[in-house]
């Protein structure tokens, strides 16, 4: 088999099982207790803590571990706004933001907030000019926007959206889930949010940090834990394990980046060439190194991702259109393309050229049965 | 970078269009209500060469992809949307000029 769903969960780093094994028995106790074991805990914790402030640019006391990405993005976004809560109750996202934050935008229009959001073209970027002047509009409390899109790995303009939000006295929320752990993280974020599994560390890890003078507040009842920000006793085995994983892989990133970008291009040239009526999807060179998303007409995305399984290949789809009650994916709703027949391919760490070339293999024969199923045939 | 908007879109803000500014005739209409995608596609793709160049097919769906899709699959293919017009039963006609 041949696992190219990094963007849902990478497979775990031998540094973070290593990690993972050995603070399982270590850190068990709970850290906020007095006793021996809980200040070892402790130490773990915070030692954890202060390597991952380090790797994205932080201060320790920044940095907050929640129980998945998920909950950093709703913590992130919904504690930003209440804290901004005088300042205003509007709140701005690019189109193709990951579902959590659009769901807690959505949460926040519930009740009575304001949301935002800002098209993209059809690489999937949004317009800067266009972020800019919404993040610029009266009562904006908090910008968001993610460092790369998750189903087509087009980088966004993080730069210049800070650079417009620092202008308008704005936060900007910068989702990093795609990117930690494989590019630097952008300047200029006010809160950031990344998921450990994501980056090959545990599942149940996601890491919150909330720049010094960012004003917020937990939406959440209080509890102690985690300075105030992640209610729940900390899972300090799987942070450490998370964070040995992050540092690993910011060490390996220079390489394997390269590797995994030029099998990326050979992916994104080959396909158009092999497979008739197919659109490749996504920023061409702006892109993060590991996706790339292609649609091939006449196909429905769930058939083709069974026969891909079949075959030996576990890829994701973006496309839902074959199930009733689902619509399509709003990343590619927003770009204008095509949203059946969607095909994600996002390379893990170690991910193999042979592999990659058996899949450009395969592929060809897979769309052409698919669609001779529905009475489509390929010229 | 070309757009993807027809010249006279058609959203469910502003509502069903006027009588007055009604599409233009169609030579075709074809009936995918009900239908998911890609089905709706494929029924365009296998038909629009039974209509004279530069006639208009209309489409009929409420599949909410196809109101993606049929516009990309012009951009694609090099046919031209013309708009998507709201059906008062849900799901539109989406009208699609035959380039060549």
């Amino acid at each position: 088999m041949a696992y190219f769903d990094a963007a849902s969960s990478e497979p775990l780093h031998p540094a973070a099982r290593e990690a993972l094994v050995s603070a399982l028995d270590a850190a068990a106790a709970d850290p906020a207790r007095l006793y021996g074991e809980a200040r070892r805990s402790r130490l773990l914790l915070e030692r954890a803590r202060a390597e991952a402030a380090e790797l994205i640019g932080a201060r320790p006391d920044e940095v907050s571990f929640t129980t998945s990405g998920t909950q950093a993005v709703h913590l992130g976004v919904l504690g930003t706004l209440l804290g901004r809560r005088r300042a205003g109750r509007r709140m701005v996202a690019g189109a193709v933001e990951h579902s959590s934050v659009l769901q807690a935008g959505a949460a926040h229009e519930g009740d009575g907030g304001e949301l935002e959001i800002v098209g993209v073209d059809i690489a999937g970027r949004v317009d800067p000019a266009g972020f800019a002047a919404a993040v610029a509009r009266e009562g904006t409390a908090l910008a968001c926007l993610q460092t790369a899109n998750h189903e087509v790995g087009t980088l966004q303009p993080v730069a210049e959206a800070a650079e417009a939000c620092r202008a308008a006295g704005v936060p900007l929320l910068v989702d990093a889930a795609q990117t930690l752990g494989r590019l630097p993280v952008p300047p200029g974020w006010s809160v950031l949010t990344g998921s450990a599994h994501k980056w090959g560390g545990p599942a149940g890890v996601g890491v919150l940090a909330v720049r010094k003078g960012t004003r917020w507040r937990s939406p959440l009842p209080e509890d102690e834990r985690e300075r105030r920000r992640v209610p729940g006793f900390e899972n300090v085995p799987a942070v450490v394990a998370a964070v040995a994983a992050l540092r690993a892989r910011a060490a390996e990133a220079e390489a394997e980046n390269a590797r995994l970008s030029a099998l990326v291009d050979r992916i994104r040239a080959s396909v158009p060439r092999l497979v008739p009526d197919v659109e490749v999807v996504g920023d061409p060179v702006a892109r993060a190194p590991h996706i790339v998303t292609f649609s091939c007409l006449y196909v429905a995305g769930e058939v083709i991702l069974t026969e891909l399984d079949r075959a030996g290949f576990s890829v994701s789809s973006g496309s839902s259109c074959t199930a009733s009650t689902l619509r399509p994916s709003h990343v590619l709703e927003a770009m204008g393309v095509l949203t059946h027949g969607n095909v994600r391919v996002s390379l893990p760490r170690g991910a193999s050229e042979a592999d990659v070339d058996r899949f450009l293999a395969v592929l060809p024969e897979i769309v052409r049965r698919v669609r001779a199923a529905v009475g489509v045939e390929s010229p | 970078m070309r757009r993807r908007d027809s010249e006279t879109p058609v959203n469910a803000a502003e509502g069903a269009p006027e009588r007055a500014e009604a599409p233009p005739p169609v030579a075709l209409t074809i009936d995918a209500l009900g239908r998911k995608c890609p089905i709706p596609i494929i029924m365009l793709a296998q038909q629009i060469n039974d209509v004279p160049m530069n006639a208009t097919v209309a489409v009929l769906a409420d599949d909410p992809a196809a109101f993606t899709d049929v516009p990309a699959w012009c951009r694609l293919k090099s046919h031209h949307h013309v708009g998507s017009y709201e059906l008062p039963q849900g799901g539109w006609a989406i009208h699609v000029r035959r380039n060549y």
